[in-house]
């Protein structure tokens, strides 16, 4: 078992990411299957990140309280900026969201004091073991996909597809997205607190942008049609970067291209080539 | 049933509707009909609560609908379709029936997620009535395909499946024979009357005149968000205030309004 301890003490920091990096694509996948465009969830990870790591830091809570509580913290704030934000929709809604990131980076880069401003929180114990991020996964992954079969999924499709129709049939879509977008904000705030507590150190820049953008890639990429759509993605783009090592400088430039080529050809993400590749394999018979 | 009291509509300075007041009776095939512009689909938006009226009371069955959300409305027992379909183009026939569902097990949307609350057994059941429904409109063998892929006939009728899966008391069907061939209007037509007959009330926005003058016995005229006339077929068809509406006034026309 030497070349695993090998391996796990080389990967380990890249295996749990690609865990917390699920999470986060399930997170985007939740608010892009009713039709959302939020990018909010950077700064959903960072509210969750910052408030584990304080209640460990501070207080004696045992390790999975102050995860839940990283994960509590951005679900409140989510439920609390939801209900304006929410009214609106496509670009509009992505900007909203967008500034709400900004404002979340600022104030923790601000709140010096507790959160010790652009310099960040330092040695924070290595909590996080593998099975805590494999429960996660696993819980969040059962919950999703059950939920995505049932008849929640449909609502979502349905009002991705037409809002005011699905509110017509007597379902209160409002409701539906403020679920979505606290359940996501949950489990951002969960792959934050995860992840600050493996990674030793977190910063406010850790949650900006660029972030909100590789969250966004990874729901994307894999497609918002299945839960499995957000795994494949997460995957892919934590994976990416390490499998193209030998090509160096122009690493970055091929993962670009690779995204653009799977956004050109099928916009619905890799998930719906999956879905339909069989189907168009085997000439259907009708019933 | 319905009763609108002075109800009025503006929109900024543009008023759509002027103090209309309309009794509806329970039981019956009701027709709205007035030329484009009339205020119509106004009067179905007001009903659902896609708009709030300006001023007046919309009430059913002695209760008040106006200010409530439009999800709440539907609850209530009033479904609608669309003068411009809205289907969910890409989900199947049947689940877009399925998601209009009034849900009648006693399980909530998430307790019912759990493994052993007879979720699926619930589900079956749903997926049999709204089979039910999709045969009872003749689509019975497209309820899987996606809705979008189907005839414009035919996505009408799936939106009067997907109204009834609400469990409506009132049916408000905005222009249904709208691109239809003949044959389909009247296949439209007798389930019209079917589903009357089975209790339910039906009002219907329409331009064809013949669909519309076979079907209600009593048909109120909107012209310029008032109601000009109402009354059976009859008494619509021979009105000179609605002959002017639809065919404009001439002086030397013998349906100059006498008045």
């Amino acid at each position: 078992m030497e070349w695993l301890d090998n391996f796990w003490a080389t990967y380990s920091t890249l295996v749990l990411s690609v865990g917390t990096n699920v999470l986060l694509a399930l997170s985007i996948y939740l608010t892009l299957a009713c039709g959302l465009l939020t990018v909010a969830n950077a700064a959903f990870m960072g509210i969750g990140a910052y408030a584990a790591t304080l209640l460990t830091l501070n207080t004696g809570v045992p390790f999975p309280c102050a995860i839940l509580g990283g994960a509590l913290l951005p679900a409140l704030v989510a439920l609390a900026i939801g209900r304006p934000t929410l009214r609106l929709s496509g670009v509009y809604l992505a900007m909203a969201t967008l500034a709400f990131g900004e404002v979340v980076r600022v104030v923790i880069l601000n709140a010096e004091t507790l959160t010790g401003g652009a310099l960040g929180l330092n040695g924070i114990p290595q909590l996080t073991a593998w099975y805590d991020v494999a429960l996660a996964v696993g819980v969040t992954l059962y919950v999703l996909l059950r939920l995505a079969h049932s008849r929640v999924g449909r609502t979502m499709t349905a009002i991705s597809q037409d809002e005011l129709a699905t509110e017509l049939m007597g379902l209160n879509v409002g409701a539906y997205k403020l679920f979505s977008f606290a359940l996501g904000a949950a489990l951002a705030g969960l792959a934050g607190g995860l992840n600050a507590h493996f990674t030793f150190f977190i910063s406010p820049n850790e949650y900006g942008f660029e972030r909100g953008v590789e969250i966004l890639a990874m729901g994307v990429l894999g497609g918002s049609g299945s839960p499995w759509g957000a795994l494949i993605g997460a995957v892919l783009i934590t994976l990416l970067p390490e499998l193209l090592r030998g090509l160096g400088h122009y690493r970055p430039l091929l993962n670009g291209i690779i995204l653009i080529v799977i956004i050109l050809y099928s916009p619905k993400g890799i998930w719906d080539i999956l879905q339909s590749a069989p189907r168009r394999a085997r000439p259907t018979v009708a019933s | 049933m319905l009763t609108l009291t002075s109800v009025s509509k503006n929109f900024g300075g543009l008023s759509v509707l002027q103090d209309v007041n309309l009794a509806i009776p329970d039981q019956g095939i009701f027709g709205l009909i007035g030329p484009n512009g009339a205020g119509k689909t106004t009067v179905f938006n007001l009903i659902t609560g896609l708009l709030t009226p300006s001023d007046g009371a919309i009430e059913f069955f002695g209760e008040r609908l106006d200010g409530l959300p439009p999800h709440q409305i539907t609850r209530r027992g009033v479904a609608r379709t669309f003068q411009n379909i809205r289907l969910f183009k890409e989900m199947t026939t049947l689940d877009n029936v399925l998601v209009a569902m009034r849900d009648p097990s006693r399980y909530g949307n998430f307790v019912a997620l759990l493994p052993w609350t007879g979720y699926r057994s619930t589900e079956q059941r749903e997926r049999e009535t709204a089979r039910g429904l999709l045969s009872r409109v003749g689509l019975a063998d497209k309820s899987n395909l996606p809705a979008g892929t189907l005839s414009y006939g035919e996505q009408r009728r799936v939106e009067i499946a997907r109204a009834l899966a609400t469990r409506p008391k009132l049916l408000l069907l905005d222009e249904p024979a709208a691109g239809m061939n003949v044959a389909e209007k009247r296949e439209l037509m007798s389930e019209i009357v079917k589903l009357a007959e089975s209790g339910l009330n039906i009002m219907i926005i329409e331009h064809d005149m013949r669909f519309i003058m076979e079907l209600c016995r009593d048909i109120v005229v909107l012209n310029f968000g008032q109601i000009i006339a109402r009354g059976s077929s009859e008494e619509i068809r021979g009105n000179p205030r609605v002959i002017e509406a639809y065919l404009g006034s001439d002086n030397r026309s013998d349906s100059r309004p006498k008045s």
